[in-house]
């Protein structure tokens, strides 16, 4: 089991880098996860993560890319509800890698 | 030269929620089984109607409340779901104690349409004879 | 006394109605679990239960309950809503705990 150091406490993550418990994810710990994938966070960033808290709050899952994609197109705009907008943002997976920087388990439905 | 061939795909649900594991565990195979885009039914018959209970609240088991997520079926392209009417008779329930579960239309200006279909034995049968897969939870 | 517990649904299997036919009058049984679904108006076994709750104590866990979507209030008359602690008075105000499977 290996975990991460925010703000003096360690968040334990899974072996792919999920974290175990969503309830300890802080804004730092998004953050602390994105300067491992040497990632900036932007407000575009900041704006998927949260659509995938709210999603999980409400479904209790987290969507697959392709729900992911349509979901946001509905809610954000076309223009951010396409796979092109979203893998800009996140390189490793709009859905994976969101995610993982979100505390969320990874997404249902991605294989 | 391989043309792309959708099967028709039914999950079978007669389990309770919570008492085991398959209901949940069936859950998560439907919503993995839609990535693959075949043509999806799900059905509930027997106590697997009790899945679909609104007003699930598991607070006081510390268990997951996975009753939400079925609300996410309509997102996953997951929009036929058919319900036994003799397992909800024999049980006392209508479908006013089922969760109501919808899609959005997108051949019809995406309007918001209820997936659940209450049906009887002969239809139920019907359904079951025209799949290519039953796979029973 | 016996206390009996029943944890499986009466649909799913005929746990219940074993029970039902051999606990002794006086007997307390609990349903909790999948065995809630027994002590709710309106299903094949309202009949069975009402008949039961005339000779025996009957209990329904009332976590197991909320947890599946029913309330109170769609319990068979006459048959009591418990919690944990309820449950475990029960289990030690008896002098076995007898489980149907």
């Amino acid at each position: 089991m290996s975990s991460i150091e925010v703000n003096g406490k360690s968040i334990e993550t899974d072996e792919e880098g999920y974290l175990v418990d969503r309830t300890e994810w802080t804004e730092e710990a998004a953050q602390i996860l994105a300067d491992q994938d040497e990632l900036e966070l932007t407000d575009n960033h900041w704006e998927v993560m949260h659509f995938l808290r709210d999603y999980y709050e409400e479904y209790q899952i987290a969507p697959a890319v392709r729900v992911l994609t349509k979901a946001i197109g509905k809610k954000l705009g076309k223009e951010k509800g396409n796979s092109k907008y979203l893998y800009e943002l996140f390189p490793y997976g709009p859905a994976k890698q969101a995610c993982r920087f979100a505390g969320l388990p990874k997404p249902t439905g991605c294989v | 030269m391989t043309e792309n061939v959708t099967k028709k795909f039914l999950y079978v649900n007669r389990k309770a929620p919570y008492g085991t594991i398959y209901a949940l565990e069936s859950l998560e195979v439907v919503l993995i089984g839609a990535a693959f885009e075949q043509d999806v039914s799900v059905a509930f018959i027997d106590d697997g109607v009790y899945q679909l209970k609104k007003d699930q609240s598991t607070d006081g088991i510390g268990m997951k409340n996975f009753s939400p997520t079925y609300n996410a079926l309509g997102d996953y392209e997951v929009t036929q779901i058919y319900v036994d009417k003799e397992s909800l008779d024999e049980r006392g329930l209508t479908a006013d104690d089922l969760m109501n579960l919808v899609y959005e239309d997108e051949d019809d200006d995406y309007a918001e349409k209820s997936s659940i279909s209450i049906v009887n034995r002969d239809e139920l049968a019907k359904l079951m004879e025209q799949q290519d897969v039953v796979l029973s939870f | 006394m016996t206390l009996h517990t029943v944890n499986k649904s009466p649909f799913d299997r005929n746990s219940l109605e074993s029970c039902l036919r051999l606990a002794r009058p006086g007997h307390s049984v609990l349903l909790f679990e999948d065995g809630i679904y027994g002590a709710l108006k309106g299903t094949r076994f309202e009949q069975l239960v009402t008949e039961a709750v005339k000779s025996n104590s009957i209990y329904v866990l009332l976590p197991d309950l909320e947890a599946r979507g029913m309330r109170a209030d769609k319990v068979i008359d006459g048959i009591k809503t418990v919690d944990y602690a309820g449950f475990v008075n029960l289990a030690a105000e008896n002098t076995r705990v007898q489980a149907w499977l």
